[in-house]
């Protein structure tokens, strides 16, 4: 009582240690727990920690292992903290940024976080009909706008009228990770080329979306294992710092169809944004390199946007002249992201960029030392910002 | 430019809940209301475009939710819109979709930017006449900014919603 107590800061004072996954595939034929554990195993092994050390768990809400399954299964501590985080891909640096408070300001010492995903066997979410939910559903759903594509090309045509934008700059996004998925003998388009000629032929899925605009459709687990600052260097990998974190829910915001304020287009990123540059010791233009959540093409160019890269409606021009390859302005999912490695809510973005900044990504951006992860644009979203 | 209901949104919701939801005879999916948005399908039912304003402040809002963002007023009204506006954006999907839309794919879904309301756009279809297929518009017909007007299409299972027609057919 009475002593000036500073506040607790996340700025480096956890990192990353450790990091898991299972392979990727459009069928596994092991179930999401076991998969779940398998990269939560993998991740601690990478850390070089015991399973019995964990006592913090996040994940997302979509997530159908939960902690008590986990814990029991890997072999957990007592366990102080654990917590979900809603909205699909938009949840999944929360994930981590929730273990970072929780580390930085006691509540626990050694978390995982986790997704575990049979979408490429598993049904579609969108073709269940039972569960639509009243709001928004009751205003989009009966007249067919069924699927994340359709929501998302909404706006995306709207940004085309607005800005110019071509699908050139939406294959521009698709080439690069591509090109990153074809260096990474884990990505399940490692072996399959993107050519200019098969995106504008492909079939569409929702005009102005082609399948090309869309990611994958992944069986497959992702962890990582966070630990304090101090703890991390005394574990087996150069620690990867978390620097800076924040969630997004802007004001009148609707989900993933915001079509009902001001301006639709000004998404969570630009919310998430204001707060994780806020208490960065770097900006935009210090990124080595970057891993931006890409359900669809079009999220690309607006989180660009969004997150200070460039300028509103800027983030198509952007892509130009090979600005998201390896040598180019802003190097993109190094390992193929969402769209050519795995879609797996985002979480492989995470631990590329944890690679990355190792300095062991199969693309490796030479001498890369900060590295922005987002997750899902266009819903409530969140972001990290890494550093070694 | 509208017509104010002076009832609020409590007396119109308990006499004017609209039932319905699940799948309906055609296959497409019938809207859901929940207790906010129910209004808003009664009074298509009758013909009317409204939306939900403050009774306290004026602001109109969407969707349909308990209290006013702007002056936190519980008391609300429906106002009535000119059913005119212009489309903002739309998509044309294509397969994978649930049968029922599969089988009128592509088809397109606008969305439309009230006249009365700008911040409001609202998700439908653009058709031929309000009782004609999701794809009665050919896709060449249609482009951001386009002048509409609402239409109403009762569904099989008896809600009614909302649909569009090109003021320049």
């Amino acid at each position: 009582m009475g002593a000036v107590r500073a506040t607790a800061t996340l700025k480096d004072a956890t990192a990353i240690a450790g990091i898991g996954q299972t392979p990727f595939a459009k069928h596994l034929p092991e179930s999401e727990k076991t998969l779940a554990c398998r990269a939560i195993l993998a991740a601690l092994d990478d850390a070089g920690i015991a399973p019995s050390e964990v006592d913090a768990f996040a994940s997302y809400t979509m997530e159908e292992t939960d902690e008590v399954e986990i814990a029991k299964a890997i072999g957990a501590g007592d366990v102080t903290f654990f917590g979900k985080v809603g909205y699909g891909g938009g949840g999944s640096c929360a994930t981590v940024a929730h273990l970072a408070a929780a580390i930085a300001t006691g509540q626990a010492s050694v978390g995982v976080a986790w997704r575990s995903r049979k979408r490429g066997s598993g049904p579609r979410p969108w073709t269940n009909t039972q569960v639509q939910l009243p709001t928004p559903a009751q205003w989009t759903r009966p007249y067919g706008l069924l699927r994340p594509a359709d929501e998302i090309g909404l706006l995306a045509r709207r940004y085309m009228h607005e800005y110019g934008a071509t699908r050139d700059h939406f294959f521009n996004v698709a080439l690069a990770c591509r090109n990153r998925a074809n260096q990474n003998p884990a990505a399940m388009m490692y072996d399959r080329p993107l050519t200019r000629e098969m995106y504008m032929t492909a079939r569409w899925i929702s005009e102005p979306l082609c399948l090309f605009d869309n990611c994958l459709e992944t069986d497959g687990a992702l962890a990582c294992v966070l630990v304090s600052a101090e703890r991390a260097r005394d574990c087996r990998h150069r620690p990867v710092y978390v620097h800076s974190v924040a969630q997004g829910l802007p004001a009148q915001h609707h989900g993933m169809v915001n079509y009902w304020n001001d301006d639709p287009l000004t998404g969570p990123s630009w919310t998430a944004a204001r707060r994780l540059w806020k208490t960065a010791d770097f900006s935009p233009q210090d990124v080595d390199v970057a891993q931006i959540y890409d359900a669809f093409t079009p999220l690309i160019p607006l989180s660009l946007e969004g997150y200070g890269f460039c300028a509103r409606g800027e983030g198509a021009a952007f892509t130009e002249g090979g600005a998201l390859e390896i040598g180019g302005r802003l190097p993109l999912n190094t390992g193929g992201g969402g769209l050519s490695e795995a879609y797996v809510h985002g979480f492989n973005l995470i631990t590329e960029g944890v690679r990355q900044l190792r300095g062991t990504g199969t693309a490796q951006v030479p001498g890369a030392t900060t590295c922005l992860v987002t997750a899902g644009e266009g819903v409530p979203t969140s972001a990290l910002l890494l550093r070694s | 430019m509208t017509q104010t209901e002076t009832t609020t949104t409590t007396t119109t919701t308990t006499t004017m809940a609209a039932s319905g939801g699940g799948d309906r005879a055609d296959g497409l999916l019938a809207p859901v209301p929940d207790d906010d948005g129910a209004p808003f399908f009664a009074y298509a039912a009758r013909g009317e475009l409204r939306v939900q304003c403050c009774a306290d402040c004026g602001e109109s809002r969407f969707p349909p939710r308990p209290c006013c963002p702007r002056c936190q007023s519980f008391e609300s009204l429906w106002k009535k819109m000119s059913g005119r506006g212009r489309i903002w954006s739309y998509v044309l999907p294509h397969p994978p979709l649930l049968p029922a839309y599969a089988a009128q794919a592509p088809y397109n879904v606008v969305l439309v930017e009230l006249a009365d309301a700008p911040r409001i756009r609202l998700v439908g279809n653009l058709v031929a006449a309000a009782d004609a297929a999701l794809n009665s518009v050919p896709p060449e017909r249609i482009r951001v900014g386009a002048p509409v007007k609402a239409a109403f299409h009762e569904t099989d299972g008896g809600l009614t919603v909302v649909r569009w027609l090109l003021e320049r057919p």
